[in-house]
């Protein structure tokens, strides 16, 4: 069954200029397996995340034929019906830990904040719990980074952090906006090793934003490619070297490899068409 | 080409066009706050009365008649009524606000600008330099204003131009504050990294880099001072320390309407809600300026 | 002789009370027209010596010098006449209230040099930029249409060193290709030495002749790019980098 569908979604944006659309017309099913999405700066990739947890404020203006979560229809629902859903089924994990955890408060109380409020757990209840997520995430010394500050952990750590507290509630749906872009390069394999286990484990939906094709297609099952608000491809991950959209097909080419040829690297001629 | 699209330009051919086009795009962002117009339209009607208050007022501000002393607001001839010397309040009102103007504009020009100065040279030598600028806008800013102010008026006497000097030597240390704070945050970045890069000199590079992005946060806050400015220059009107009688400053009428506050309450009323109105005015748009100028929103 | 010697540099930071040795004893050389990478992950120091060259972190030790001349403290304008740096993040290192035209006629009026016109004009076409762009703030501008201006700001003073520190990694991967491309471009054409600093080997085997492998200050590893592309990493750190960087490339 669909956990998540999706109808021609559209997303824009009333500037002093005039309406700008970032969406445009984006369509497409999510069971229990994992979506990545991926585009260049500009592609609507994040605003489609975003849309999913009606996340987007005015001036920017979300529309769809069809929005459904197992049921409920997000386009519809009303704000307390969308907090219900945020966080306890549907959760988001954004790309900098610096600016996504709050950096007055220490992360165990972020991590119990949730706990303590939305399910009136007593605190020694929360703090196990909160452990319990650490844990989860492999983090060797969950006591420690329980008592300090967002900015006295590294960049992964952060991250991990980040990953346990959305996790904690057991959510069905995780949105990932570029979790790893962020990371050192061996840091990056490290956390997504972990959430592919977490999300393996308990079998949840993931959708994963990325501007990395490659990172994308080794990690998730099926892939979307979007230019300028607009899918232009989706095809299984394993079958990215038989992409037939040009414009897949460029991105795949234009990344320089170790050992490679020393010529100019193949740009890509965008063309005006991919747009329509 | 009309004048629309050549503010529009997407690829201006001067600097004064594009300059122009970036000021009608934050005009265009202005618009859409109706509180920001609203504060607009208070401040242009402050500049237009004070313009033409010789026009617009039915009476000399000055002359007293004393069979017309105290009458109500909506007596014919007089729509705000008469003080206690049958002065027409509406027109010492009106001429009140060029006062008020004069007070606010002197004020401007000077404490925000040396504030500037000081605090981006302090912000971007740091060290000593910034060490004893920081010291004296410190001791400056250890008195409360009013006080300060006063005691200034005590010594040099007052009037219109000391009151104007002592609030002037009392507002300027928040800008030195503001304008170093923003320094500090601008100074580290990789423009002004490339610029030294070049070989600019300190002079070249707080001048023609830092000071531009120092000055909306001082312009905002001046703004929002304004008001601050204004009641302070009545608070020493009120207390007979600036504007002294018969100049018709709303804080001395005020003061002078009060002894007859619960009679004829018109008297201290009337210059009390030009003041609110035109604080409010101030603010409003200050708060308007600050969503169309902050360098949060416009760069990415 | 070596355009660029670096000896035994420290840089050490007091942050707070603490002292943070952000780079440590280390050493490169670079001819003149050689293109010379510096990689590691974040707190390696490989930008921090950068900025050291340029003057904008202290020395703590070491010396450095550029064409046998050590450099001087403060490094003057002869100085910025040879050795010219494009940072990494094109939204930070334009000034947002300068147009383009300001930006690329700074350095002109700072060393006295006429004939702005003509060389505004130039280096926009040099770097590929349309000359209807000279007037055009830089939020009017792309993330690689900004680093384009960065270059040809860089060149205006026809420096012979060009240091780049991460200058493709907040950009859209077409657009690296386009500006790794010109930078490649330019450097043959006007002979420039580059030292540059990444984090992606996958950037400095395409651009780079050696390359250093550096970790929390340290110089690990110093290679050629055959031995590079060939994976004859002698020390465990430039391995695992290399793992985790060709395990990416490899394809799905």
């Amino acid at each position: 069954m669909s956990l998540l569908s999706v109808r021609n979604l559209r997303v824009s944006f009333d500037t002093e200029t005039g309406v700008v659309e970032a969406v445009r017309g984006v369509s497409f099913d999510l069971g229990r397996e994992r979506l990545g999405i991926v585009g260049e700066s500009g592609s609507g990739k994040t605003m489609t995340g975003r849309s999913v947890l009606r996340l987007i404020r005015p001036p920017g203006r979300i529309a769809a034929d069809e929005m459904r979560f197992d049921g409920v229809d997000l386009i519809t629902a009303s704000e307390p019906q969308m907090r219900a859903l945020r966080g306890r089924r549907i959760a988001m994990v954004m790309q900098d830990p610096k600016y996504s955890l709050n950096p007055v408060m220490k992360v165990g109380a972020q991590l119990m904040e949730g706990l303590r409020q939305r399910d009136g757990m007593s605190r020694a209840a929360a703090h196990v719990k909160a452990v319990e997520a650490l844990d989860a995430v492999q983090i060797r010394d969950p006591e420690r980074v329980m008592q300090a500050y967002p900015h006295e952990l590294s960049g992964g750590m952060g991250q991990r952090v980040m990953i346990a507290m959305m996790l904690i509630p057991n959510p069905d749906l995780l949105i990932a906006d570029e979790p790893t872009s962020a990371l050192d390069v061996t840091v990056q394999a490290e956390v997504l090793s972990i959430l592919d286990g977490l999300v393996r484990d308990r079998g949840m939906g993931l959708i994963f934003i990325s501007h990395d094709l490659r990172l994308v297609a080794r990690f998730c099952d099926r892939v979307l490619v979007m230019y300028k608000g607009k899918i232009v491809e989706e095809l299984a991950a394993g079958d990215l070297l038989n992409a037939r959209h040009p414009y897949t097909k460029g991105l795949l080419n234009c990344l320089p490899r170790i050992g490679g040829a020393r010529v100019p690297l193949p740009g890509l001629d965008r063309d005006a068409g991919w747009a329509e | 080409m009309t004048t629309m699209e050549w503010l529009r330009e997407q690829n201006p051919a001067s600097r004064w066009q594009a300059r122009a086009g970036q000021t009608y795009l934050n005009w265009l962002r202005l618009k859409r706050n109706p509180l920001a117009m609203a504060g607009l339209l208070i401040t242009s009607i402050l500049l237009f009365v004070a313009l033409f208050a010789p026009m617009l007022a039915p009476h000399d501000p000055i002359a007293q008649d004393l069979s017309q002393r105290l009458l109500p607001p909506l007596t014919s001839g007089h729509p705000m009524g008469t003080d206690e010397f049958g002065r027409d309040i509406l027109s010492r009102i009106l001429y009140g606000s060029r006062i008020t103007l004069y007070i606010v504009l002197l004020v401007v020009l000077t404490a925000p600008v040396a504030g500037l100065f000081i605090g981006t040279v302090a912000g971007y030598f740091g060290g000593w330099v910034d060490a004893v600028l920081m010291r004296i806008t410190d001791i400056f800013l250890a008195f409360p204003k009013l006080i300060l102010a006063l005691a200034l008026v005590a010594v040099l006497g007052p009037g219109m131009v000391n009151a104007v000097l002592a609030i002037a030597l009392t507002s300027w240390p928040p800008y030195a504050r503001v304008a170093r704070a923003e320094t500090l945050t601008v100074r580290s970045s990789d423009y002004i990294a490339a610029v030294r890069l070049q070989g600019a000199g300190g002079g070249r590079v707080i001048w023609g880099h830092i000071m531009p992005m120092c000055l909306p946060s001082v312009i905002i806050r001046v703004t929002l001072d304004m008001a601050g400015v204004i009641l302070t220059a009545a608070g020493l009107g009120f207390l007979g320390l600036g504007v002294q009688p018969p100049l018709p400053e709303w804080g001395a009428m005020i003061s002078s309407g009060r002894k007859y506050l619960f009679e004829q309450w018109w008297v201290a009323t009337m210059p009390g809600l030009a003041i609110f109105i035109v604080s409010l005015g101030f603010n409003l748009l200050g708060d308007g300026l600050r969503d169309v100028l902050d360098p949060r929103s416009s760069g990415k | 002789m070596a355009l660029i010697e670096i000896e035994n540099l420290s840089v050490t930071f007091n942050a707070k009370g603490r002292l943070v040795k952000a780079v440590e004893g280390v050493s490169i050389s670079v001819d003149a027209q050689q293109s010379f990478g510096l990689v590691g992950e974040s707190g390696s120091g490989k930008s921090t010596i950068l900025r050291a060259i340029c003057g904008l972190a202290p020395m703590t030790g070491g010396a450095i010098r550029i064409g046998g001349d050590l450099v001087p403290n403060p490094r003057g304008r002869a100085f910025s006449a040879r050795v010219q740096m494009v940072f990494q993040d094109p939204y930070a290192s334009l000034h947002p209230r300068h147009t383009l035209d300001r930006t690329l006629s700074e350095p002109l009026s700072i060393h006295g040099i006429g004939d702005t016109d003509k060389r505004v004009m130039q280096a926009l076409s040099d770097v590929g930029l349309p000359q209807s762009f000279r007037f055009r703030y830089p939020h009017q501008l792309s993330g690689g249409q900004r680093q384009r201006v960065a270059i040809a700001r860089a060149l205006m003073l026809s420096p012979a060193i060009l240091l780049l520190d991460e200058p493709t990694s907040a950009l859209d991967a077409s657009v690296q290709a386009e500006t790794l491309n010109l930078l490649n471009r330019l450097r043959t054409e006007r002979g420039l030495t580059f030292l540059m600093v990444s984090h992606d080997l996958a950037v400095i085997d395409h651009m780079c002749d050696r390359v250093l492998v550096m970790q929390n200050g340290r110089a690990v590893e110093e290679l050629s790019r055959q031995a590079l592309a060939s994976a004859q990493m002698k020390t465990d750190y430039a391995r695992a980098l290399f793992a985790a960087s060709a395990d990416r490339m490899l394809e799905p």
